[in-house]
C-alpha cells in the first residue's frame, strides 16, 4: 500500500513533466520501456538511453520520420541534450534545497547578531557556488561517475593520511576544529568519495553474487579503511556517519540477512571482552565521553547551554533576533553545529519541527530517486547520499538536543562552513545526476536480467 | 494517441494501461531484477528508521521546548540577567556647628566575581601582573572567595591609580570577572581629636554578613567603634540594586533595571569640633580624660580621652607593628577613657555622700562633726588628708575643705545604701546610655553586692567609700553628668547626637530632663559647698577662680589613691607621692560647672596619675571652662559681667 501511495505520488509527477515535456516536444510522452523493445544498453551517453528506448518502442508511431530527425538532432548537437537533462533535473526537490538553505541564511544572518557580513553573506556565495556545482554534477552520466569513483576514493584516503600526519604535527586536533588546513575537512569528502566507491563496486556485484561473502569483504576494506583514519584524528561523528553509509548500502545492495546476522549477534560480545582488556584509565575515558553532564563547564556546558536554548524557546519561539542565549553568545558554535538551536530558540518548537520535517522530505524525497532509479549503481549512490544526508542531520541534531555526546557535525546546508556545505551539494548533484539518468540501464549485466 | 487507436480493442487497452500502472509503480518486478525488489523493500525500510528517528527528535525537541520549556527559559533568564546591589554611601557625621567630621573619600576598586571566571586563581595572577598584590591581599582574596558567595564579587584592590585602572581596562579581555568600581572609603579629617567619640569603621567579616546581606557588597564598612558603631544602622542607608543583561563573558549588554540606594543618614553631633581642639591641645599628651557637658540638656560638647589614634588606619587595616604600638601603651590610647575608663572618685564624690546624708535627714546640713585629723573605727584609723585635721566642721566646710572625716562619720552614718542610692540618682554607677559602644557601668558598692561576690562588708569598707575610695569607681563621663546634676537638680542625661539629617529632636529643652526627686535646698547647699571650694578663702581650689569678669565657677577636687599609702610611708613624714612612679601615683580629678547662679556647663576632668586634683586638675579644669564659655557665639554676648566690662 504504501508501495502504491508513494509510487502514484511519484508517478504523477513524473507523467506531468513528460506531458509538459510533449509540449516542449522535447521528448516522448511516456517513460517506462516496453516489453519487447530491443534491451540496448547504452553506450557513453546515457542521457539518451530513455529516447533510446522510447524510439525502439514507438515503432508504430506515424510520427516515427519526425521523431527519428529529431533524434539525429539531439545527438548531433550536444546542447539540446543538456537543455533535455536540464529539463529532467527534479526542480521541486532543488527548490526544497533552496529552501533549506534559506532558512539557514535567516539562522546565519541572527547568529551574526542580526548582519550578513559575518556568516549569512559568505555562506549564501557558497551556496551559489555549491548550486552550480550540484548541476554540473547532475549532467555527468553514470559512467563518467564511474570512472571518477576510484581516482576520488583513492585522493580522499590520501588526504585523510595527511590531515593525520598534519594533526600529529600540529596540536592535538579537537574532534569540532576544522581540521586539514584553512578550508578544506577530507573527512568530508569521505563520505561522498565512499559512497561513490561502493556504488560503484555493488554495481558489478550483483544481488546473486552477494551471497558469496567474499565479495563483500573489498568493500568491507573499504568502507573500514576511511572510518579508522577518521576515528584516529578523532572525530568520531563523521566515523559514525561514513560507516553507516557503508552500513546502509552493504544493507541495500542485498546483503544476506544470515550474513548480516553473523556479523552483528557477536558485536555485544566483542565489545564487553574488548571493554574488559582496556586499561582503567581508558574505562574512564569512555565514561566520560558518554556522559558530558559530568563536567558541566568543559565538555558538557555547551549542551547544558544547547538545551536551555532549546528549552527557553517554548512554543513559539523568543522572536527572530531576540533569542537571549544565542545573541548574547551563551551558545558555543551558534553559527556552526548548534545553529539548530538558534533557530529553535527564536522560531520555538514550531520553527524547529518545521526544519526536522523539511530535511526528512530531502531525505524521503533521495530515498525515493534512489527506488525510482533502474540502474543498480544509481539505486546505490543515490541511497548512500541520502543515508549521509540522513545521519548529518540525525547526529547533529541529536548532539544539539543533548542525546549524544558533541560530535562535531554540522547541520548540512544549515551551518556555517565551507567544506560541508560544498560536500552536501556535491552529494546532492550525484543524487541529481542519479534522477537524471535514472532510466539508464548502465552498469546492469545481461545475465541478470533473464 | 495514433498507436492506441490503431490497436482498437478497449479492453485491450484498459489491460495494458493497467498493466502499465503497475509496472510503473513496482519498477521491481519489470526488470526481473531480484536485486532491485530487495533494494526497495529494504530502501523503504530504511526510509521508515529514517522517519522513526527524525520523529523521535521531534518528540525529543517536543520535551525540551514545550514540557521542559519553563524550566529552561528560567535557566536562560538566569543566564543573561546578573544582578548586582549598589552600595550605598554611608551617612556623613557633622559637629554641632555642621563641620564635617567623618566623610567618605572616592575610591576606584578592582572587583572581581568569581562566578563569571572558570579560572579564579589565574585570573587573579593575571591581575597581579598588571596591578601587583602582595600576600596579605592574597590571604585575605581565599579567605573572602571561600567565604563569600559567588555571586558577591570580592574585592582585588583599593585605592587605584587612575594609570591602574587604565591598564586594567585595556586587559579586559584577559581578565573575566574583574569590574572596576568606585566606591567611597571613610575619611576623618580630624584623625586622633574625635577618634573616641566619633570611633572608626573596618571591612566587614563573615559574622556581620551573617546578619545583614548588605554587609556582604565589597567596600561595605561596619562601624567597630564609638558613633559609627552605634550608629551603624542609620549610616549605613539602603542598598540600591542593578539588574543588568550580560552575555556570556559577562560583558554587560543593557541595563534592565535600576534601583538606587537610599543615602546612610547625616548624624548631627553635639560635639563642638573648636572647642574639642582647644582643650586637646591643653590637655597635650597626658593620659587623661576630660568632658564638657551643656548641663541644661545633657548635650555633650568635647569629649577628650589622650593619648588617641589614627581612625582612618582601622579602614585599611592596622599594621601589626602599630597594633603593638597601641596595646602595649600604659597610657591606652585606644581605649576611650571618659566611657570605658573608670577611675576611683577620690573627693569628687563628697557631694554624693553629702547629698545621701542630707536626703536621708539623718544629718542636717548645719550639723557639726570634730575632726581630729583621722577617724577610727575598731582597731583601724583613718586618715584625714590633712594631718592635723580641720577641727568642727558643718557640710559647707567640710565640702570647701574636702575634710576626708566628715564624710568617714557622714558615712558611716547614713550606710552604704543610701549613699549608693544618691549616687546613681545623681549619675554615678549606672549606665547613662550615651550613644556609646563599651561604655562601663562603673560601681558604686553596697553590702549586698560584697556579698554577692562571697565576701562580708564591714564598717571600714563604707568608711573609705565615703571619700569615693575604694571600691568605687565612676567614669569621666559619670563626673561630668554628677557635676551637670549638682548643678541643675535635674536628672541630665548626656547624649552625643544631636541631629539625624539636621532634624534636631527635643532634647535642646532644658525642660526635657525630668527634676531629681530631691530637696532643691540640698542641691543649694552643695553649689554653696562646690562654690566654697573654688572662690572662698581656704578652698580647696583656688586655682580654678574663673578669670572672666563676672562668671565664678563652683567644682569639687579629688585625688584618687590607686594604691593603699602604708603607715610606714605616712610616718616618715616626708611621703610625697610625686616621688612614685608614673603609675602608682594618684589620679587627679577636677568636677565644675559655670556660671555658678545660672549654671550652663559642666566639665569633669581625670588626669591619671596627676597627682593632686588640686594643683593639676583644676587649673586646667578652669582653663578648659574659659575656653567652653568664650567659645559659645551666643553665650558670648550674654555672658553677665562680659557686657558690663565692655561698656565700662
Amino acid at each position: 500500500m504504501i508501495r502504491s501511495i508513494i509510487g502514484r505520488c511519484l508517478g504523477r509527477r513524473w507523467r506531468t513533466r513528460g506531458n509538459l515535456a510533449e509540449g516542449l516536444s522535447l521528448e516522448g510522452n511516456l517513460g517506462g520501456h516496453f516489453p519487447g523493445a530491443s534491451p540496448l544498453p547504452c553506450a557513453g551517453d546515457a542521457g539518451i538511453c530513455e529516447r533510446d528506448f522510447l524510439m525502439e518502442g514507438l515503432a508504430l508511431d506515424s510520427r516515427k520520420p519526425l521523431r527519428r530527425f529529431r533524434k539525429r538532432l539531439l545527438r548531433a548537437e550536444p546542447s539540446f541534450r543538456i537543455l533535455s537533462k536540464l529539463w529532467r533535473v527534479s526542480w521541486i526537490y532543488v527548490l526544497l534545497i533552496c529552501g533549506l538553505a534559506g532558512v539557514g541564511y535567516i539562522a546565519l544572518y541572527s547568529a551574526g547578531g542580526g548582519s550578513a557580513k559575518p556568516f549569512a553573506g559568505p555562506q549564501a556565495m557558497r551556496f551559489g557556488f555549491g548550486l552550480v556545482l550540484m548541476i554540473t554534477v547532475a549532467m555527468l552520466p553514470p559512467k563518467a561517475l564511474v570512472r571518477i569513483s576510484v581516482p576520488l576514493y583513492v585522493v580522499s584516503l590520501a588526504l585523510l593520511v595527511v590531515v593525520l600526519r598534519a594533526g600529529h604535527v600540529g596540536k592535538g586536533a579537537e574532534r569540532w576544529v576544522m581540521i586539514g588546513g584553512t578550508q578544506v575537512q577530507p573527512s568530508e569528502y569521505a563520505k561522498v568519495a565512499l559512497a561513490l566507491m561502493l556504488a560503484t563496486w555493488f554495481s558489478r556485484v550483483s544481488y546473486a553474487r552477494m551471497s558469496n561473502p567474499l565479495w563483500l569483504i573489498p568493500p568491507a576494506v573499504m568502507v573500514l579503511v576511511p572510518v579508522g583514519l577518521v576515528l584516529k584524528e578523532p572525530n568520531l561523528g563523521t566515523a559514525v556517519i561514513i560507516g553507516g553509509i557503508g552500513a546502509a548500502i552493504f544493507f541495500a545492495a542485498g546483503m544476506r540477512l544470515w550474513q548480516i546476522a553473523l556479523l552483528v549477534l557477536p558485536l555485544p560480545m566483542l565489545a564487553k571482552i574488548a571493554y574488559a582488556h582496556l586499561h582503567d584509565y581508558q574505562k574512564a575515558r569512555i565514561t566520560t565521553f558518554l556522559h558530558p553532564e559530568s563536567d558541566p563547564l568543559g565538555a558538557g556546558y555547551n549542551i547544558i547551554q544547547s538545551k536551555i536554548a532549546l528549552g527557553s524557546g517554548g512554543m513559539w519561539g523568543q522572536g527572530y533576533l531576540h533569542g537571549t542565549q544565542g545573541q548574547l553568545n551563551f551558545l558555543p558554535e551558534k553559527q556552526t553545529d548548534f545553529i539548530f538551536t538558534t533557530i529553535a530558540e527564536e522560531w520555538g518548537y514550531v520553527g524547529g519541527a518545521a526544519v526536522i520535517v523539511l530535511l526528512l522530505i530531502l531525505i524521503l524525497g533521495g530515498m525515493m530517486m534512489a527506488i525510482r532509479s533502474r540502474n543498480r549503481f544509481g539505486r546505490l549512490l543515490a541511497l548512500g547520499i541520502s543515508v549521509n544526508f540522513f545521519l548529518y542531520c540525525l547526529v547533529n541534531l541529536s548532539m544539539v538536543m543533548g542525546a549524544i555526546p558533541v560530535g562535531g557535525v554540522p547541520l548540512p546546508l544549515v551551518s556555517y562552513g565551507g567544506s560541508a556545505m560544498l560536500n552536501v551539494m556535491l552529494g546532492f548533484g550525484l543524487l541529481m545526476s542519479v534522477w537524471v539518468h535514472r532510466n539508464s540501464r548502465f552498469g546492469e549485466e545481461p545475465d541478470e536480467q533473464a | 494517441m495514433p498507436w492506441r487507436r490503431a490497436d482498437g480493442d478497449a479492453g485491450l487497452m484498459r489491460f495494458r494501461r493497467k498493466r502499465e500502472k503497475i509496472r510503473r509503480l513496482m519498477p521491481a518486478r519489470e526488470q526481473k531484477d531480484p536485486g532491485r525488489g530487495v533494494f526497495t523493500r529494504r530502501a523503504l525500510l530504511l526510509m521508515a528508521v529514517q522517519t522513526a528517528a527524525l520523529g523521535t527528535l521531534g518528540r525529543r525537541l517536543y520535551d525540551l521546548q514545550i514540557s521542559n520549556g519553563d524550566h529552561f527559559a528560567k535557566l536562560a533568564d538566569r543566564n543573561r540577567t546578573s544582578k548586582r546591589l549598589l552600595a550605598p554611601p554611608r551617612g556623613l557625621i557633622v559637629d554641632r556647628f555642621g563641620v564635617v567630621v567623618a566623610a567618605n573619600k572616592t575610591n576606584w576598586r578592582a572587583l572581581l566575581l568569581p562566578e563569571e571566571t572558570t579560572d579564579v586563581q589565574g585570573t587573579i595572577e593575571r591581575f597581579s601582573a598588571i596591578v601587583p598584590l602582595d600576600d596579605r591581599d592574597r590571604s585575605r582574596l581565599g579567605r573572602e572567595i571561600r567565604h563569600k558567595r559567588k555571586f558577591v564579587p570580592v574585592m582585588l584592590r583599593e585605592f587605584l591609580s587612575w594609570d591602574e585602572m587604565a591598564r586594567i581596562e585595556v586587559n579586559a579581555p584577559s581578565l573575566p570577572g574583574v569590574l572596576i568600581d568606585v566606591g567611597t572609603t571613610r575619611s576623618y579629617p580630624f584623625g586622633p581629636l574625635l577618634a573616641h567619640s566619633v570611633g572608626y569603621v573596618a571591612p566587614s567579616n563573615e559574622q556581620d554578613v551573617a546578619k545583614s546581606t548588605l554587609l556582604a557588597l565589597p567596600g561595605m564598612r561596619i562601624g567597630r567603634a564609638g558613633l559609627e558603631q552605634s550608629q551603624d544602622v542609620l549610616l549605613r542607608g539602603q542598598a540600591g540594586s542593578v539588574e543588568m543583561e550580560v552575555n556570556a563573558v559577562g560583558r554587560v549588554m543593557a541595563e534592565l533595571d535600576r534601583q538606587e540606594g537610599t543615602p546612610g543618614d547625616e548624624i548631627g553631633l553635639t560635639l563642638d569640633v573648636g572647642l574639642q581642639q582647644t582643650i586637646q591641645n591643653r590637655i597635650g599628651d597626658m593620659a587623661a580624660s576630660a568632658v564638657v557637658m551643656d548641663c541644661r540638656n545633657g548635650e555633650v560638647l568635647a569629649m577628650c580621652s589622650t593619648p588617641s589614634f589614627d581612625p582612618s588606619l582601622f579602614d585599611s587595616g592596622v599594621s601589626r607593628a602599630q597594633w603593638a604600638e597601641w596595646t602595649n601603651d600604659q597610657r591606652t590610647p585606644l581605649i576611650d577613657k571618659t566611657v570605658a575608663g573608670v577611675y576611683p572618685p577620690g573627693s569628687t564624690f563628697k557631694p554624693a555622700v553629702a547629698m545621701a546624708a542630707l536626703n536621708s535627714g539623718l544629718i542636717s546640713a548645719t550639723d557639726r562633726f570634730f575632726c581630729p585629723g583621722h577617724f577610727d573605727l575598731g582597731g583601724a584609723r583613718f586618715h584625714c588628708w590633712a594631718k592635723h585635721g580641720h577641727g568642727s566642721v558643718d557640710l559647707h566646710l567640710a565640702l570647701k575643705y574636702s575634710c576626708d572625716v566628715y564624710f568617714y562619720e557622714a558615712a558611716l552614718r547614713i550606710g552604704m545604701d543610701r549613699i549608693a542610692e544618691a549616687s546613681h540618682a545623681l549619675g554615678l554607677g549606672t549606665d547613662l546610655g550615651i550613644e556609646l559602644p563599651h561604655q562601663r557601668p562603673g560601681l558604686i558598692p553596697t553590702p549586698e553586692w560584697r556579698q554577692k561576690h562571697k565576701h562580708h562588708w564591714n564598717g571600714g569598707d563604707t568608711v573609705v567609700s565615703g571619700i569615693g575610695q575604694g571600691f568605687v569607681q565612676v567614669t569621666p563621663l559619670q563626673l561630668a553628668t554628677y557635676a551637670s546634676r549638682i548643678a541643675t537638680g535635674r536628672a541630665v542625661d548626656p547624649h552625643l547626637v544631636r541631629a539625624v539629617n539636621g532634624d534636631i529632636g527635643g532634647q535642646v529643652d532644658p525642660q526635657h530632663s525630668p527634676e531629681i526627686p530631691m530637696d532643691p535646698k540640698y542641691f543649694q547647699a552643695l553649689r554653696e559647698g562646690m562654690f566654697a571650694v573654688v572662690n572662698e578663702k581656704h578652698g580647696t581650689a583656688p586655682k580654678a577662680q574663673l578669670t572672666i569678669p563676672g562668671v565664678q565657677m563652683a567644682g569639687k577636687t579629688g585625688s584618687a589613691q590607686v594604691r593603699r599609702v602604708s603607715r610606714a610611708m605616712r610616718e616618715s613624714g616626708h611621703f610625697n607621692s610625686a616621688q612614685l612612679p608614673w603609675e602608682y601615683r594618684p589620679h587627679a580629678l577636677f568636677i565644675c560647672f559655670a556660671p555658678y547662679d545660672a549654671p550652663r556647663y559642666a566639665v569633669s576632668l581625670v588626669i591619671e596619675h596627676g597627682n593632686a586634683g588640686a594643683d593639676v586638675a583644676a587649673p586646667l579644669a578652669r582653663d578648659i571652662m574659659t575656653d567652653t564659655l568664650l567659645r559659645d557665639p551666643v553665650n558670648h554676648r550674654t555672658l553677665p559681667g562680659q557686657t558690663v566690662a565692655d561698656a565700662g
